[in-house]
């Protein structure tokens, strides 16, 4: 990265390692997020996106590591950074017995906005985030996707630098998720973002870029766009075969230009995806492998690889 | 100051928006009620009381209720947040941890008070229809909200190192009492610690106040107790990030 666009940098996290109790939660992270631009961090649950959230948030200090917001430390400098910080935790914990435009009220003064600029910004995020005819519920009697609407109202009541928002789109149904996610390109324009999912089309469709986390560590990042790009280096085909397991791996790997194998067991059917290099059409030689040792060739098909695939391949290699 | 009045606004207004606060008004007013009058009115063993409220500030009963109740209106100051997760949204808040910490307090402080002031017709009654002295009945409402006070502050840091608000009563209830009653047992050690526990002890700070006497070292007393565990409270809370 060059020295122009280092200075750019919102947040800067550095060899961030937490740990729970000996096994580390997430381990020498790195990454940046520059002004104005919408990171997400994808992974499965589990993989350290809340941690890397909780510490960016000042929520909790990194076991080891350090990490800047706006050039602030967030251990050193806390308050600083919390200033500048609207945070969605991935449970949307809210008081539930506080009717919403007091709770509003009531983060606003934690933020320290004076009452006038509380009171004029909680009418435009209840406008913002279409709580107009909930302004005076209880919280507790919201549905979770009018909780989740009250989650980011708050998180955005103080005009924050920097939103963090911890999967959110969790738990509401498929309408709010829509509207959700446009809210968030909404706000684009206006403030860096960071969100975390486990879904993929989510990331696609809202982040500029996408750092995949799996068991604590970043295994890829890219935009999105560049990341299908990038894999499209590979194809995958997708065999299944009637024979040993072990034995059809051994002697799929070896045929030259394959680049990985791995087996599924689909319904009973024995499934290989193969990836090959690019350009490269493997097909016969796979199919020569597969009847010269005497196991049964049942399909074979071509498939050119989604992002889906991608996030399957980086979060299930454990499986193989 | 700001963040402090607003995180004590928003509990006050939990303490008198739930049932909770009138169900333990009532029958703290039937509690004392109760003390109060057995004290006044002439009966055989006491043919001539006394226009005072000495009964009310000594009776075990009513220091008995300030250590139940403490506990109770504290145990979800913190607990709660923790237990809903709402604490995540407050440490994230630029709040410093002492902050939340002093206004949580002082709401229960408030409510504790407000609680008190509803007995003031009790004296209010002496004075119409008799010629109390004034100063014990101050005192001994001097004494009982420093009591309370420090008792509220043990309650906050109960209520800080636990997510479960009934163990966070419990141990506070322990707590007060054991601190009470300390200097019971100053007779059991001898020298230098049988001082130490003599002074450790609530009750004998306590008493004093209830028989008309304001002594500095009895203030000076309660007012270090409540700074104590309000401290420890704040370290508790900030010990929580490291977790």
């Amino acid at each position: 990265m060059d020295d122009q666009s280092t200075s750019d940098l919102m947040i800067q996290a550095n060899d961030l390692t937490h740990f729970y109790g000996p096994q580390p939660a997430i381990e020498d992270v790195n990454f940046g997020v520059k002004k104005g631009e919408i990171l997400g961090f994808l992974g499965p649950n589990g993989a350290g996106k809340t941690t890397t959230m909780r510490i960016i948030t000042g929520y909790m200090p990194p076991t080891q590591g350090k990490v800047t917001l706006a050039d602030y430390d967030v251990v050193e400098q806390s308050l600083d950074v919390r200033k500048r910080i609207g945070y969605l935790p991935e449970t949307v914990p809210l008081h539930t017995e506080m009717q919403v435009t007091n709770y509003l009220k009531y983060m606003g003064t934690l933020r320290g906005m004076p009452s006038r600029l509380i009171k004029r910004r909680i009418g435009e995020v209840i406008e913002v985030c279409r709580l107009q005819d909930y302004h005076k519920t209880i919280i507790g009697k919201l549905s979770k996707g009018f909780r989740q609407r009250v989650g980011i109202a708050q998180a955005i009541l103080h005009e924050p630098e920097v939103l963090v928002l911890d999967e959110p789109t969790i738990g509401i149904d498929p309408i709010q998720v829509v509207e959700t996610r446009q809210l968030i390109r909404d706000l684009r324009s206006e403030r860096t973002v960071v969100l975390s999912s486990h879904i993929l089309p989510e990331v696609n469709v809202i982040c500029d870029r996408v750092l995949i986390i799996h068991e604590g560590r970043i295994v890829a990042e890219d935009s999105p766009s560049n990341l299908a790009q990038r894999l499209q280096g590979v194809d995958q085909l997708q065999v299944e075969v009637g024979g040993p397991v072990q034995q059809v791996l051994a002697a799929l790997r070896g045929v030259p230009g394959v680049t990985e194998v791995t087996h599924r067991n689909q319904q009973g059917r024995n499934i290989f995806i193969v990836q090959v290099q690019r350009g490269q059409d493997l097909r016969d030689e796979i199919s020569r492998v597969v009847v010269s040792n005497e196991w049964s060739l049942l399909s074979m098909q071509l498939v050119s690889m989604s992002l889906e695939d991608i996030f399957l391949r980086l979060t299930t290699h454990e499986e193989l | 100051m700001r963040t402090v009045q607003a995180v004590a606004w928003k509990e006050i207004q939990v303490y008198f928006g739930t049932p909770i606060a009138y169900i333990v008004g009532m029958i703290f007013l039937v509690v004392t009620g109760i003390i109060f009058a057995s004290g006044v009115v002439p009966s055989e063993n006491n043919p001539f009381p006394e226009a005072a409220l000495t009964a009310f500030f000594q009776s075990r009963w009513t220091i008995f209720f300030v250590i139940l109740l403490a506990p109770t209106l504290t145990m979800r100051l913190i607990s709660e947040e923790q237990k809903m997760g709402t604490i995540e949204l407050l440490l994230t808040s630029p709040v410093r941890d002492w902050e939340i910490i002093v206004g949580k307090y002082l709401a229960s402080l408030a409510f504790l008070v407000a609680l008190l002031a509803l007995t003031l017709y009790y004296p209010l009654m002496l004075f119409i229809f008799a010629e109390p002295d004034p100063g014990p009945i101050f005192s001994g409402y001097l004494g009982l909200v420093l009591f309370g006070a420090s008792a509220l502050a043990i309650g906050m840091l109960t209520s800080t190192i636990t997510s479960n608000q009934i163990v966070a009563a419990i141990v506070g209830i322990g707590l007060i009492g054991a601190l009470f009653v300390v200097d019971f047992s100053s007779d059991l050690v001898e020298g230098v610690a049988s001082v130490l526990v003599n002074e450790i002890g609530s009750y004998a700070h306590y008493e004093d106040f209830s028989r008309g006497v304001i002594d500095t070292k009895h203030v000076v007393y309660f007012l270090s107790v409540t700074a104590v565990f309000l401290f420890l409270a704040i370290r508790a809370l900030e010990f929580r990030r490291w977790r």
